[in-house]
């Protein structure tokens, strides 16, 4: 046994080593099962104006989509974080002010405001500079007129959900009747999109529900869509901003990075490196 | 850094200050003059893109913190009002929110460079080891400040984290009542994590200022690893490595900016944009993608304590990992086997980082165990045993010389080190 053949025997166990031991990671990997069968359903694919780098909200839909939330959503689903103020402002449903100041005062319900002189609480129509009223004065109150359930507040629900308009538009327009083996608890709904498949919440559109005066269709999948375009608004009322912006800052840096590598080119170009 | 210096200056005014106070010179000779190896490439730029982001991350989150309310009723609102209310506040919000992540992604190609070069090898063990200190302050910091928002995840994220340390034999509940200040995560908790996120920021700036003062002794590795023999291996850093930082960063900010203006939420979970609910636990409790290695080798030991044990000690290992490499030799460049080792532990770490974002159950338990294990037999197995089995490429005389042989130029020594590192070419 010479050195040398102990040597080669070391060299050729580390050159193997390698090889081997990715071979049981790679087995170790293989071992993942297939993910387990969970039960999401695919979500209805929508095309939104608000898809993409360059995409923008539609006007006339947010404008359409407050007019569903006022008339059909509002009777259960807060909007705490709204102000009547934000429908005018820019990159919005572009209400103009006169506009908004009937909204706020033509809201089904009134702003609770105080306390006055002698220390009571009174209602009033509501201002511009006020948030959406909520539909009811705290959860217990919210669970108790929905069967247990508590109605999500809608400030940023587009945002707290995965794919979230295309969620909202999935579930709004996903009833089905429950399959067959299905035990469905009271006073619950068979909605395939739902986490569990069981919402308390009825059935909330249907076709001729809301009066829409610009010639859309008044279809369940339109109130659908419209809705979910405001709730992707009402969660990210900065976007239409943060995508221009976002485009003059790439462009921007492109066109500095250019010059910087051209710069780093010359200087570099006698230097051996 | 260095002693007083020698430069003298013509300008009355400088000269005037600089004798009472070398900061002129100082700066001259280590951020202008500095002698820099000539053949570093672009992996050698995220110490300056990390810089940039500790600075990023400071400006955005004093901005944001003139806005934010650190209170269990309010801070969801708060942050939800500098999106909607605050000037350029979405801005802000998410710069710092996207900011911590490119953040990790740029602190960890800065680790695996030094892994793959071999930078933390003697003289640099202690630039290292601070560099260690660095990223479990960047871990704390990151952590406390995903808790702020108040979100689902901000609440059971902290809760799961915190309650690692009941683990801890007789004292461990006492521990964790300590850290929260109360009897579960609640406003006390989220009050001292809003101190400590602003206050941690300013401990990691100065931790950093040593990381650079230690860097500026011995001076840069490189890519061939061979120390600098001569004048003739270094050029000045300015203006040499500040336009070529300054290329690589705006390059960097490219593919950030691509997150901050058009997939700003994409890094988060959308849980965070519901409020944190003591009553209600998520489907799946996920921490922030650059937990998920280290959450994976939490849950991948089947004892509790026993996985705190192992997460910590994923990190701990790198502090040693300068005497746990035997090799002489510092780059993969000339280390045949190392090389193949390296990119085996970077899948490695990316497969723990996809298993710790899977539900612990079944097969992903088992992969998550068996990548574990190899994680720490990288380190603790096959580096000591490759420094003495390894057979090594020859090493170039200089860096001179390792550049000639790149360009094909140059005699025999350095035709024999293009034939030894033709990865080296082009």
């Amino acid at each position: 046994m010479t050195m040398r053949s102990a040597k080669t025997k070391a060299m050729i166990l580390t050159r193997i080593a390698p090889v081997a031991l990715t071979a049981a990671i790679a087995a170790g990997a293989l071992a993942v099962p297939a993910q387990a069968a969970e039960e999401t359903h695919a979500l209805k694919s929508v095309h939104f104006s608000f898809d993409g780098p360059f995409g923008t909200f539609d006007r006339g839909q947010l404008q359409r989509g407050y007019k569903v939330y006022v008339e059909v959503c509002s009777s259960c689903h807060s909007m705490d974080l709204l102000a009547f103020r934000n429908l005018s402002e820019e990159g919005g449903p572009d209400f103009t002010p006169e506009q908004v100041r009937v909204l706020a005062a033509d809201f089904p319900r009134e702003v609770i405001d105080g306390p006055d002189d002698v220390g009571d609480m009174f209602e009033r129509p509501g201002k511009p500079s006020d948030n959406f009223p909520p539909p009811f004065p705290n959860q217990a109150a919210a669970r108790a007129s929905n069967n247990g359930a508590l109605p999500p507040d809608f400030s940023v629900l587009a945002k707290a959900r995965h794919a979230g308009p295309e969620y909202i538009y999935s579930l709004l327009t996903g009833y089905e009747d429950a399959p067959a083996h299905m035990e469905m608890r009271d006073g619950s709904y068979y909605n395939p999109y739902f986490p569990g498949g069981q919402i308390s919440m009825a059935p909330p559109l249907s076709d001729e529900l809301v009066e829409y005066t610009d010639d859309s269709p008044m279809t369940t999948e339109q109130y659908a869509k419209d809705i979910s375009a405001f709730l992707m608004w009402a969660a990210e009322p900065k976007m239409e901003e943060r995508k221009r912006i976002g485009f003059q800052v790439m462009v921007f840096l492109v066109v500095l990075g250019g010059l910087l590598y051209f710069t780093k080119q010359k200087l570099w170009r006698d230097v051996e490196h | 850094m260095s002693g007083h210096s020698t430069i003298h200056y013509k300008n009355p005014v400088v000269r005037w200050i600089d004798t009472r106070l070398p900061i002129i010179s100082t700066m001259q000779v280590n951020a202008m003059d500095f002698p820099t190896p000539k053949n570093l490439n672009y992996f050698w730029t995220f110490g300056g893109i990390l810089t940039l982001f500790l600075g990023i991350q400071i400006v955005t989150g004093l901005i944001l913190a003139m806005h934010y309310t650190a209170h269990v009723s309010l801070a969801f609102n708060s942050v939800e009002h500098i999106m909607r209310d605050v000037n350029y506040g979405w801005l802000l919000r998410y710069m710092h929110a996207n900011g911590a992540s490119f953040f990790f992604i740029a602190v960890y190609i800065h680790i695996f460079r030094g892994l793959y070069y071999g930078s933390y090898k003697q003289p640099r063990e202690l630039l290292w080891m601070i560099g260690v200190v660095i990223l479990l302050l960047m871990m704390a910091t990151a952590f406390m400040g995903y808790v702020l928002p108040w979100g689902q995840m901000s609440f059971w994220g902290a809760t799961v984290i915190t309650n690692l340390f009941s683990a801890i034999p007789l004292v461990g509940t006492a521990i964790v009542e300590w850290l929260w200040g109360g009897f579960a995560v609640g406003n006390p908790t989220l009050n001292r994590f809003y101190s400590l996120h602003y206050l941690l920021p300013f401990v990691l700036a100065a931790v950093v200022f040593l990381h650079i003062w230690a860097l500026h002794v011995p001076g840069n590795n490189n890519p061939s690893g061979v120390e600098v023999k001569s004048d003739k291996d270094t050029i000045p850093f300015h203006p040499y490595y500040t336009v070529k930082d300054f290329f690589a960063i705006i390059v960097f900010l490219f593919f950030y900016a691509a997150f901050v203006f058009y997939l700003p939420n994409t890094l988060g979970h959308t849980d965070n944009y519901i409020p944190a609910n003591p009553l209600v636990t998520p489907a799946h409790i996920v921490p922030e993608w650059y937990f998920l290695p280290f959450y994976a080798i939490l849950r991948a030991v089947p004892d509790k304590l026993g996985g705190v044990i192992a997460m910590f000690a994923a990190i701990a290992v790198l502090f040693v990992l300068p005497w746990l490499d035997t090799s002489k030799v510092k780059s993969a460049t000339f280390r045949p086997l190392y090389r193949q080792f390296f990119w085996i532990l970077v899948i490695t770490c990316i497969g723990l980082g996809y298993l710790g974002a899977k539900p612990p159950e079944g097969g992903y338990v088992i992969a998550s165990r068996i990548l574990t294990i190899y994680y720490f037999a990288h380190f603790l197995v096959i580096l000591p045993l490759l420094g003495i089995f390894e057979r090594t490429k020859p090493l170039p005389a200089s860096i001179s010389e390792s550049v000639l042989a790149k360009h094909g130029g140059g005699g025999a020594t350095a035709a024999a080190g293009a034939a030894s590192a033709p990865e080296n070419r082009g």
